[in-house]
């Protein structure tokens, strides 16, 4: 939880809300204000845990064998992801530079970096860059010879300069054949990078780097997000709010415009890549938050595998996993400083989805599955999203502590998967060009509401489509075999028998009569009696249509205590 | 008139045409009495063009013109809200092209308008307009109840204007009664029944504002009419679509509400909705706004906000939920009504049909239910659809609470995407249709004026054509009957723009269409494989083996 609040006794006891950090809120009421204390103090306790190991994940059991498990761990091979890019090629190696992560403490220990990037240039750069983050691989567009690239910030302040650092930028943009020149994105505010010049880091100055064009996208940092995701919260949280009231908190808290310059930001990586064939180096401050988000909405749309449910893992194992973009930080999973965390990831999520409402065909998975990874990134429940860097979930020794969540997710991901997925889509257009005019952007209801049943469509059209869809598939094997049947009866009847008189057998029902009662038969399969149920279930009291509902309704019953073994919870 | 006289050019070669979304095409415009035509540069062998552009004319709603040089632009701004660009060679031709468009856009008379002239070869005339009778409609509850009947009073228009001949009312009052109550009611509509909740047998009234005036004027029939509905100790509910003050300072102007002590078992209820005025600039604000891509999203969410738009949806809806909840669940009868009962009266009513009511949730039942509702229950569409949102001319009585109507019923539609049997589609042709048609259902305020104009001798229904021509693309895939009441959410999370309406000509929408096209393609498929497959093979083994296996 993130969130605990313990409201003013009332009549029937002691209310406690908790506010959940998957957006949930759950109001109780216990009867006895000591039981309401005692019960707020633990969970207290329970949220702020101080060691890792305390953490769900370390006592989670699934009931696996060893082999299992640690196949789980192995799901996902960032090396064969990197092979299936192309790399390594004739300008692209594995560097084993970092391999004793003596370079950088938050990097992986594979990297890959132009082939002519020596180590010299490797260690040089290393030092002239935050928590020594130098440039390194991040995508590579085969078709194009084009690379994404990511590191920090450079400590430039006003006037240092690192040659190993401006031979590094020079050996990627060498490393591609195509275009000579490569852009550095540094994705801060401009008034954000000059401010880090007068501590000594900065940005890149175009004039000592050769090739390059300088470019600032102006996404705000952790904190204004943290603010900004809370000033959302606040509005959707409120109950009753009027129209105008719920619009001008979403403008004002900013979050919109936030998603849509980290999808700007995004577009415009996409777009040097695919149209201008040049690499292009995306950094921020410390290369970890918006450098990640942007890296990874870029390919994205640059790549239709990771539009699949397997490269959609593999893409935030690479980008975020592996690169140490700092879950544990930026999620709060240990109690420690509130000021590091951030929705960083949530918003990448959140472009994704803007992304899947835009070209509902393009992506194998469905929003489900990007809730279940919002999910499980707070949940603690699995290993992969402990920690804040590779380096760190060694020490964890999480492969042989805890459990993968990708497996998980793959085993139940027919739940995940997109009805209206067209494989040929990527075909046509292997790069999406998404529209950022703001109207595009919406609040994410089902993210930020996502257990408040009440204000959700009441029936499910995913759902319907998919089960149509699996039924469709059904049928058509049905009809396969039946076929086949009736071709081995052919074969072992004489043709005559069925020439003589077929018209005589048919069944004096039309064909197609029958077959609508074969559907009709099938019926329950549908999730259809569940839709129905949703709609009896959402109640007229839920939905404040007047302020004249207490003259009206017939009391409902307001809270159910504890003591009767249920809560009535509202979200 | 002449058509002829306003049309001061009617050819002009070498015109460009712009339309956001689309490449540009050069060819020749043609202007003819009702349409505006513009066919691309004939081929080499001379033939003539494809034709680009066939517009009515009636859908433009304003004119801009621009000079450069020795060539203008016309902007067109249509009704529908599509903005049309054309640049024509020469500063005449420009001006003459310009002012033809504005002189037959604007003819009054309805009986210059298309849909006397329009005659289709695969249909006729009198098609459709007996589609949906209201007299079939009214004796059915009046022989289901026995406590109202059919009334013939209105037959003449007689007692209101702006009612149809057919009138269902309580059997126990007589039709004088009705007479006077009409007079006691603004524009003579004393309540009627609209809708009878079959479930529990109550029912939904309209009406008008009382004159109650400044000395707190009574009728005593048009209470006795109210009281007998409420035989037998229902209780009642006034929804008056004012604010109490509002329903309180109408009584200056000679308008008023129900007094609790002239109207014992009723209890009224105040909930404001927005008409006439303000709502029009809250949708001239909307398209505004939708139609500025520049704006950064701060802009954009203010301007959103500042149109006022989805407050008016939620509003609507809530007012709506508020009188089925008043006949579901309270067990009450309900009497809808603000001051002249032709706007958020029908509104309210219509929608709330829509909440209670599956047989108003198919293709026929809502065309039925706009024909009730709307059409003969006299929404003045002629007045209120003259002009759309770009007009500059000076408003008169503009508003878009059809609109709104269909808005509403298209956010029903998300929040219960199988219940509505109808798609999206069917209401931007409403829309469309409401503001410019080539048939004669929307047209005219009433039925009054629609006997007098000779609509249903002259012109073409509409729903003949929805329902044959092309009937599969406004149906919606997923539609499975679905007998509950929907009651939708109105948090403010819950309402969305309508953006197939509002940004149709300005957002792309081409990848969204294709996954509709997949849907409906899932969803006819299972139908689809196993029919065509088994209709292949004729042996009865086949068809019986399906069954065995099932």
């Amino acid at each position: 939880p993130e969130h605990l609040e313990k409201l003013p006794l009332t009549t029937s006891g002691c209310p406690l809300v908790i506010q959940c950090k998957n957006f949930r809120i759950v109001h109780f009421v216990v009867p006895r204000e000591r039981d309401c204390h005692d019960i707020y103090n633990s969970l207290l306790q329970l949220s702020r845990l101080v060691r890792y190991d305390e953490l769900y994940a370390f006592s989670y059991n699934p009931k696996q064998n060893e082999t299992e498990r640690m196949q789980g761990w192995e799901l996902i091979d960032l090396a064969e992801e990197y092979q299936r890019m192309g790399v390594p090629n004739s300008n692209w190696q594995l560097s084993d530079a970092n391999h004793d992560y003596k370079i950088c403490e938050t990097y992986p220990r594979d990297l890959y970096v132009p082939r002519n990037a020596s180590k010299p240039i490797i260690v040089g750069s290393s030092k002239f860059r935050s928590k020594g983050r130098f440039p390194v691989l991040s995508y590579y567009h085969r078709d194009k010879e084009a690379a994404i690239c990511r590191c920090s910030q450079p400590l430039s302040g006003f006037s240092a300069r690192c040659l190993e650092d401006e031979h590094m930028l020079q050996a990627i943009s060498k490393a591609n054949p195509v275009n000579r020149y490569m852009y550095v994105m540094d994705t801060r505010p401009k008034l954000n990078a000059m401010a880090n010049r007068a501590a000594g880091k900065g940005y890149e100055n175009e004039d000592n780097y050769s090739n390059i064009r300088f470019q600032f996208v102006g996404i705000e940092n952790i904190h204004v997000m943290r603010s900004s995701l809370q000033k959302l919260l606040e509005v959707a949280g409120t109950r009753g709010l009027s129209v105008n009231d719920f619009f001008s908190g979403l403008e004002n808290s900013g979050w919109l415009r936030h998603i849509k310059a980290v999808l700007d930001a995004a577009v415009l990586l996409a777009k040097a890549i695919a149209v201008e064939n040049a690499s292009v180096l995306v950094h921020c401050s410390d290369g970890w938050d918006r450098t990640s988000q942007v890296c990874s909405l870029g390919s994205l749309l640059l790549d239709p595998y990771y539009r699949t449910i397997k490269g959609f893992m593999v893409l935030i194992e690479k980008d975020w996993i592996s690169f140490g973009h700092k879950f544990s930080d930026r999620c709060g999973q240990l109690d420690g400083d509130p000021k590091e965390i951030s929705p960083v990831f949530t918003q990448f999520l959140e472009g994704v989805w803007h992304l899947t409402e835009q070209f509902p065909q393009a992506f194998e998975y469905n929003e489900a599955f990007l809730l279940q990874i919002h999910e499980h990134v707070h949940s603690c429940q699995f290993g992969n999203f402990l920690g804040n860097c590779q380096k760190e979930r060694e020490e964890l020794k999480l492969t042989e502590k805890t459990y993968s969540f990708w497996p998980f997710l793959l085993d139940e991901q027919k739940k995940y998967l997109n009805p209206l997925y067209n494989p040929n889509f990527s075909e046509r257009l292997s790069i999406l060009e998404p529209n950022t005019v703001s109207f595009n952007f919406k609040f994410w209801r089902n993210m930020y509401h996502q257990f408040d049943r009440t204000m959700h469509p009441r029936q499910s059209v995913f759902n319907l489509i998919m089960s149509t869809s699996e039924q469709n598939k059904q049928l058509e094997e049905d009809i396969k075999e039946l076929e086949l049947k009736l071709e081995q009866q052919k074969g072992k009847q004489p043709n005559a028998v069925f020439c003589k008189e077929p018209l005589l057998s048919v069944h004096p029902m039309s064909p197609t009569l029958k077959t609508s009662e074969c559907f009709k038969k099938e019926q329950p399969l549908l999730p259809v009696n569940e839709s129905i149920r949703t709609i009896e279930g959402s109640n007229t009291a839920d939905n404040r249509y007047s302020e004249y509902m207490e003259e009206l309704a017939k009391a409902e019953p307001a809270v159910v205590s504890l003591e009767y073994g249920v809560a009535r919870m509202t979200c | 008139m002449e058509f002829a006289e306003l049309i001061k050019t009617a050819k002009v070669e070498n015109v460009m045409l712009t339309c956001p979304g689309l490449p540009s095409v050069k060819g020749t415009l043609c202007i003819t009495s009702h349409h505006l035509l513009l066919s691309s540069q004939p081929g080499g062998n001379g033939e003539q063009g494809p034709v680009e552009l066939w517009l009515l004319i009636r859908n433009v709603d304003a004119i801009e013109k621009r000079f450069v040089n020795s060539s203008g632009t016309i902007t067109l701004k249509c009704k529908d809200l599509r903005v049309l660009q054309l640049e024509i060679p020469g500063m005449e031709e420009c001006l003459n092209v310009a002012s033809s468009i504005e002189a037959l856009s604007s003819v009054d008379s309805v009986m210059m308008m298309y849909p006397f002239f329009y005659r289709p070869e695969s249909m006729k005339l009198e098609e459709g307009w007996r589609l949906y009778p209201l007299e079939h409609y009214y004796q059915q509850i009046a022989s289901d109840t026995g406590a109202w009947r059919l009334s013939c009073i209105n037959r003449e228009f007689t007692a209101c204007s702006t009612y149809p001949p057919a009138v269902i009312v309580p059997a126990a009052v007589d039709d004088e009664a009705f007479r006077k109550s009409a007079r006691f009611r603004q524009g003579g509509r004393f309540p009627i029944l609209c809708y009878y909740h079959r479930k529990n047998g109550t029912v939904m009234l309209r009406s008008s504002q009382p004159l109650v005036g400044p000395n707190g004027k009574r009728c005593r029939e048009d209470e006795l009419l109210l009281s007998s509905v409420l035989d037998g100790g229902v209780r009642g509910f006034i929804i008056d679509t004012r604010t109490a003050q509002a329903a309180k300072q109408a009584r200056m102007t000679g308008g008023g509400t129900e007094s609790r002590s002239s109207y014992l078992h009723w209890k009224r209820l105040h909930k404001a909705l927005e008409r006439g005025r303000p709502l029009q600039e809250s949708f001239i604000k909307l398209v505004e706004a939708c139609n500025d891509p520049s704006l950064n999203m701060d802009r954009w969410l203010s301007k959103l906000e500042g149109s006022k738009w989805l407050s008016h949806i939620k509003e609507a809806l809530s007012t709506a939920c508020l009188a089925a909840q008043c006949l579901e669940r309270e067990e009450a009868c309900v009497l809808v009504h603000g001051v002249e009962g032709t706007d958020t009266t029908l509104l309210v009513t219509a929608l709330a049909q829509v909440i209670l009511n599956p047989a108003c949730r198919t293709l026929v039942g809502f065309q039925g239910l706009l024909e009730r509702e709307w059409i003969q229950a006299g929404h003045p569409f002629h007045l209120r659809c003259t002009h759309s949102a770009y007009s500059h001319a000076r408003l008169k009585q503009e508003a878009p609470i059809f609109l709104l109507f269909l808005d509403c019923v298209w956010q029903l539609g998300r929040q219960f995407p199988f219940s509505l049997e109808f798609s999206e589609r069917l209401l931007l042709a409403l829309f469309d249709h409401a503001y410019a048609s080539a048939y004669g259902t929307f047209l005219c305020n009433n039925e009054k004026e629609r006997c007098l104009c000779e609509v249903k001798d002259k012109a073409h229904s509409l729903w003949p054509w929805l329902n044959q021509c092309c009937k599969q693309k406004y149906l919606n895939p997923l539609y499975r009957l679905n007998t509950l009441v929907i009651w939708p959410s109105v948090e403010p999370q819950s309402m969305q723009l309508w953006q197939g309406l509002f940004l149709r000509w300005i957002r792309s929408s081409h990848y969204l269409e294709e996954a509709l096209e997949e849907m409906q393609h899932i969803a006819a498929g299972s139908e689809n494989t196993l029919c065509s497959s088994l209709q292949e093979a004729v042996l009865p083994q086949t068809v019986t083996e399906v069954e065995n296996k099932r």
